[in-house]
């Protein structure tokens, strides 16, 4: 018996099961939204006046401009936050040991999770981008610019979203899964996305310069700003590539382990229950 | 040893299972009958729950073989997975949905038709009484309410082989004796159930056979009747008011019973039939010995965990 011939049909079952949930109780989609809004508003209105000059070399209106990329990639990363905490709730509850003693097909579990993380957080650049409109964005990049950035920023996600499941598989609290990916919500900071990197400290400036961030900022903001991305496009989705293939294998290698033959505190738990 | 004839539903050869230096399964033989009732009883730690993940494929065993539905849990997993059914000690219900759209993933899950689905959910609310609480979310369901979804969603696919992991344990007595009625429907539709417990009560209420495991090891196995036969449970004690009646007493039954002069009581085997308590009463009334009072002790499976669980730990202590 095969549970291959299931595949779609399974996947699509637990990926309406996530989106219920995430629609359902939104407090988790909301912060992914609210955060890189609440960061866009603080550097636009409160430090862009002071950071505008050193970043863009222009006034202030353009300070937007500059800023919407760095806050867009923030935006992939709280996206990880929330799948990380998702995860790490359903390995809590009951209900994924239920799928386990289910003959349905494997991967789906981990397919619909990355399916619907994926669409939480491209909804959600899509409500940023639609702030910073609001507050005067005004990108200037062609529509093949556009869909060269969707793309980018969707290799981004795709990567991030595999390393933040392997986060939640493997978390053993739920504070644990939260906030394992928080650090990525700060990189975004430590890059170009705030303000350019040579205006930085020596050390910082090496880090920021050559850390996953920094290439997908620029090539997005090349592309909606329609400047020259460079080099910087090849290695971003080098780094998105890494990153996908080290936290699919992480992710199926902790989905797949008998939990409770880590001889670690689960199988304590089980011995004792047992 | 004889080989069972009927039909097994579960067939499990010298199991094995160690989680680093912890032995936790020693060796397991049992069989499962089709259409019955197995009741795997044993205090907390003995290792009941690691064998219902082995079965249930949840967990590899380290050595052994076990077959569920005939099929190898090890070899064919998903083969074992269409046949069974599987309510944990933990609730294993999606929080966030109602009991509607719990039972409706299920159905999708066992890949059912649209239509069976539909009907299999309305058959499995009315069944199990779910009707107030279908739109509500189960999260703000009580423990009782929870475990009755639980098991509602383990029926979905109507599998023939049951597990149920401590199906009561912290259910109030009412919402107990609940489940066990739908236990006892399941089991007269031909569903095999292999029921695992530490209340006494629960399998010999419900278990067609019941095996005792205690520290990774079946120390003792066979019907409710047959335990209790096993160990020398029923016996008559009677007290005397002073050490001087305990004493005439004692002589009456010498070398038969066994006095405490703590308690001022005299232990006498015997079944609690009203032949032998006659008996018992004239043998005092004739050497003019009262008893101030006279309680009867029938045996019960509390005796045979007791008198199983406490001798394996008695032989393991003299070994070690």
């Amino acid at each position: 018996m095969s549970t291959l011939p299931y595949a779609v049909s399974d996947s699509v079952t637990l990926l309406g099961r996530n989106l219920k949930h995430i629609l359902r109780y939104p407090t988790t989609a909301v912060a992914v939204v609210g955060i890189p809004v609440i960061f866009l508003l603080l550097f636009v209105y409160v430090f862009g006046g002071a950071l505008g000059v050193a970043a863009s070399g222009a006034a202030h209106g353009n300070y937007v401009n500059y800023v919407v990329p760095g806050l867009v990639a923030m935006t992939t990363a709280t996206g990880a936050v929330g799948t990380s905490t998702s995860v790490s709730v359903d390995m809590t509850e009951g209900i994924v040991t239920r799928f386990r003693t289910m003959a349905i097909f494997r991967p789906a579990f981990l397919i619909a999770r990355v399916v619907a993380s994926m669409l939480q957080t491209l909804v959600s650049i899509a409500l940023v981008i639609g702030v910073a409109l609001l507050m005067g964005f005004r990108p200037t990049g062609s529509a093949a610019g556009w869909l060269g950035a969707i793309g980018i920023l969707a290799l981004i996600s795709f990567a991030l979203t595999w390393l933040a499941v392997a986060f939640g598989l493997t978390a053993k609290t739920l504070d644990a899964a939260s906030n394992a990916p928080f650090p990525l919500i700060l990189l975004p900071m430590i890059g170009s996305g705030i303000v350019p990197t040579d205006s930085m400290a020596p050390g910082v400036r090496q880090f920021a310069e050559y850390q996953p961030f920094t290439p997908v900022i620029e090539t997005v903001r090349g592309l909606l700003m329609d400047t020259p991305v460079g080099s910087n496009w090849i290695i971003a989705v080098g780094w998105c590539l890494v990153i996908t293939v080290a936290g699919y294998l992480w992710s199926v290698r902790a989905f797949n382990r008998d939990r409770a033959s880590q001889g670690g505190g689960m199988a304590q738990v089980g011995a004792a229950a047992g | 040893m004889a080989i069972p004839t009927p039909p097994l539903a579960i067939s499990v050869a010298q199991l094995r299972k160690s989680f680093g230096e912890q032995v936790v399964l020693d060796g397991i033989n049992l069989f499962v009958e089709e259409g019955t009732i197995f009741s795997l009883l044993g205090p907390n730690g003995a290792g009941k729950t690691t064998v219902v993940k082995i079965l249930s494929t949840l967990l590899a065993p380290d050595d052994g073989v076990a077959t569920v539905g005939g099929h190898d849990v090890v070899r064919e997993p998903d083969a074992v997975r269409g046949a069974i059914g599987v309510t944990g000690q933990f609730s294993a219900v999606d929080p966030f949905l109602n009991a509607e759209e719990n039972l409706r993933l299920m159905a999708r899950l066992w890949h059912l038709s649209r239509a069976d689905g539909r009907r299999r959910v309305a058959e499995l609310r009315e069944q199990f009484d779910l009707g107030d609480t279908f739109a509500k979310p189960a999260l703000t369901y009580s423990g009782g309410m929870r475990r009755k979804l639980d098991l509602a969603m383990t029926l979905v696919g109507s599998p023939r082989i049951i597990f149920l992991d401590e199906p009561t344990t912290g259910l109030d007595p009412r919402s107990r004796r609940t489940m066990w009625q739908i236990v006892r429907d399941l089991v007269a539709g031909g569903v095999t159930v292999f029921l695992t417990t530490q209340y006494l009560e629960e399998a010999d209420q419900l278990a067609d056979r019941i095996a005792v495991l205690d520290k990774g090891r079946l120390v003792a196995e066979g019907t409710a009747e047959e335990l209790k036969r096993l160990v020398p449970g029923g016996h008559i004690v009677l007290r005397f008011a002073t050490v001087a009646d305990l004493d005439r007493a004692a002589r009456v039954f010498a070398g038969e019973g066994t006095r405490d002069d703590d308690e001022l009581t005299l232990q006498i085997p015997g079944d609690g039939s009203v032949q032998a308590l006659q008996a018992l009463l004239g043998r005092l009334n004739s050497a003019s010995v009262t008893a101030q009072s006279l309680s009867i002790h029938t045996p019960d499976l509390d005796d045979v965990f007791l008198a199983f669980t406490d001798q394996a730990r008695l032989e393991r202590m003299v070994r070690g």
